[in-house]
């Protein structure tokens, strides 16, 4: 992998976007809300494994899966959520993870569905490959032409695809920003801070907490179905826990309770994740490329410990405001 | 068919044992430290794995390999109680909760960078199969439930009879009450971890020798397993989680029995835990036989 390949770059300023609204997610659910959703990732697969099998299977328009795709993220967030919002921080925790974790393993044992353990190529069962996302590679393609015709330039599908996707995550956090100071998360973070005193108020704190998780899931599911586009083929082992962990260091890299810390926080580790494959120097080249990943995931826990214990308000973030003492 | 039936029996009895002994120390881990420690099935990997050391490395029997695995993963427990998460408690439940999460990450991983992703295999006979009439048992199992046998009415002695076993039962059951009664909780905490590292260990070698074939990911997979048996037996109680693993690895493979509504399809299993251990926490988490009070 070349260090000043275009292409390569183009690629992780998607992948780091994309992260962006898949914090964004989290961080609506768990920074201003208070629930630690270690399930996240359940909400991209379930998008994009429904607008997957809608596009291939039923040959659904490839707008009308996706917001079936983002439906079926909000109703996987119902199911799992309304009564889990009921337990304590660490329960919902195992929970949702379990969660997670049962969305990955329907996925793998359910091939006349989902392709099982191959993913979106075994859709339509063996000796077919299935590609679902043919209408958006058309879409790219033109706009990519129109911008090339208007601009004089040639203009990529990946540059079309890195535009589209920070636009989105720069509209997205700005409408959470002001979200955030509105009267709606004025109420969570009261809710947060103390679910006593929020009610004693007259706040209906469920309802409150539900829509944080709703919000979180479309914004996950939104993350879930620009990563299959963009990637053009997924699998059961591209949603494990760790993904909803990449979103968790992300937010605590940015500070945790710092909306405008989410886009540092996800370019610092896409830096950091792909950066790891450029150290070739000793003693780091005694690690062959294939095991590679193995050491980009201990990183990923070592700083995950390392920022929760010594750091837990971020390089950016203000310590006194920290919803961590309970 | 009895036979059928015998033998998913005996399976789920094998399965459960392990998780019975395994959830002991769990539980009462979490009894003391109040948060659940997603690093507990990692204790089980790193287990699995310097047994494989000594069996395979330096040619070690398995009962000396399993021995020598429980207490380096005793250790390692107690290791990281003093480094991490003693001076870390009070950090609240999701700071913890996140911390564990990234340790579990880093054990995992090391194992995966110290002894690479393929899959390993103890040096024990893997095609030998002992006829028992009814049932048959291979040689993995059959040393499984050998310790069985041994370590859980030991466990349960120990626990039931020691001053040591019943201080511990106290502190993970009430840490102030126990306080107050003369318990030097900080000690007992240190010997409840040195505990539980070391049933990890004998629970990761045992699920290696009863597979026949370990790989890094072996704890992970079970550290749901682990939490629904903690759940289940209610938490903090040991008794509960030595009945719940056995209820738990009955449940699990004796759903697959055709005779019940057709039975599971195998693969299901471990989704039939996950839903489980959601349930349990939804409307049960004071466990089966726990009183309802709060957590």
């Amino acid at each position: 992998m070349d260090l000043f390949n275009p292409a390569f770059w183009t690629f992780m300023a998607v992948i780091a976007g994309i992260y962006v609204i898949l914090s964004l997610g989290l961080y609506v659910q768990f920074s201003m809300a208070g629930l630690p959703n270690f399930g996240h990732v359940a909400f991209m697969a379930v998008a994009a494994y429904t607008m997957a099998i809608l596009v291939v299977r039923l040959k659904v328009g490839l707008p009308l899966a996706s917001v079936l795709g983002l439906v079926a993220a909000v109703l996987l967030g119902l199911v799992l959520g309304v009564p889990a919002l009921r337990l304590r921080a660490d329960y919902l925790a195992i929970a949702t993870v379990a969660g997670g974790e049962m969305v990955r393993y329907l996925a793998m044992n359910f091939p006349g569905l989902t392709g099982g353990p191959l993913g979106s190529i075994g859709l339509l069962g063996p000796g077919d490959i299935a590609t679902y996302n043919d209408g958006w590679i058309r879409s790219l393609n033109r706009a990519g032409g129109a911008a090339s015709a208007l601009l004089g330039v040639p203009v990529s599908r990946d540059l079309v695809m890195t535009i589209l996707v920070w636009a989105l995550a720069g509209l997205l956090l700005a409408a959470f920003w002001r979200l955030e100071r509105a009267p709606w998360g004025r109420v969570l973070r009261a809710i947060r801070e103390d679910e006593t005193a929020a009610t004693a108020v007259g706040k209906n704190v469920f309802a409150f907490k539900l829509q944080a998780l709703v919000l979180g899931a479309i914004l996950g599911g939104l993350a879930g179905l620009l990563l299959a586009w963009h990637i053009g083929v997924f699998a059961p082992d591209d949603y494990q826990p760790t993904l909803t962990f990449y979103a968790y260091l992300i937010l605590i890299l940015g500070g945790m309770n710092r909306l405008w810390a989410i886009p540092v926080g996800a370019v610092l580790f896409s830096l950091l994740y792909t950066g790891t494959r450029f150290l070739d120097f000793y003693p780091l080249s005694l690690i062959d490329s294939g095991s590679r990943a193995f050491l980009r995931l201990f990183l990923v826990g070592l700083l995950l410990v390392l920022f929760m214990a010594l750091r837990p308000q971020g390089m950016l973030g203000n310590r006194r405001e920290l919803l961590l003492e309970r | 068919m009895l036979a059928y039936l015998a033998q998913l029996f005996l399976n789920g009895l094998i399965t459960g044992a392990i998780l019975a002994l395994t959830g002991v120390g769990a539980s009462l881990v979490f009894g003391i430290q109040r948060v659940a420690n997603f690093a507990h099935g990692e204790y089980l990997t790193f287990a699995a794995y310097i047994a494989l050391l000594l069996n395979v490395g330096f040619g070690q029997g398995i009962a000396v390999s399993a021995l020598g695995a429980m207490a380096a993963t005793g250790l390692l427990a107690v290791g990281l109680h003093f480094a991490v998460l003693r001076p870390l408690r009070g950090r609240g439940l999701v700071a913890l909760s996140l911390i564990t999460t990234g340790l579990a990450l880093m054990l995992r991983n090391v194992i995966f960078l110290a002894a690479g992703p393929q899959i390993r295999q103890y040096g024990i006979d893997q095609s030998a199969v002992y006829d028992l009439g009814l049932v048959r048992i291979s040689p993995g199992q059959a040393v499984a439930l050998g310790i069985t046998v041994v370590v859980a009415p030991a466990v349960a002695l120990f626990l039931a009879r020691t001053r040591l076993g019943k201080a511990m039962r106290a502190v993970a059951d009430n840490r102030d009450l126990a306080s107050i009664s003369g318990i030097d909780v900080d000690r007992i905490g240190t010997y409840v971890w040195l505990l539980a590292g070391g049933l990890a260990g004998l629970g990761g070698v045992m699920f290696g020798v009863v597979q026949g074939t370990l790989e890094p990911n072996l704890g992970f997979q079970v550290l749901f397993l682990i939490f629904t048996t903690v759940v289940l037996g209610g938490i903090g109680s040991a008794y509960g989680a030595l009945v719940a693993g056995l209820v738990l690895g009955l449940a699990m493979d004796l759903s697959t029995w055709s005779g019940f509504a057709g039975g599971l399809d195998a693969r299901f299993k471990p989704v039939l835990a996950f839903a489980a251990l959601i349930l349990l926490l939804l409307y049960r988490p004071q466990g089966l036989f726990g009183k309802a009070r709060v957590l």
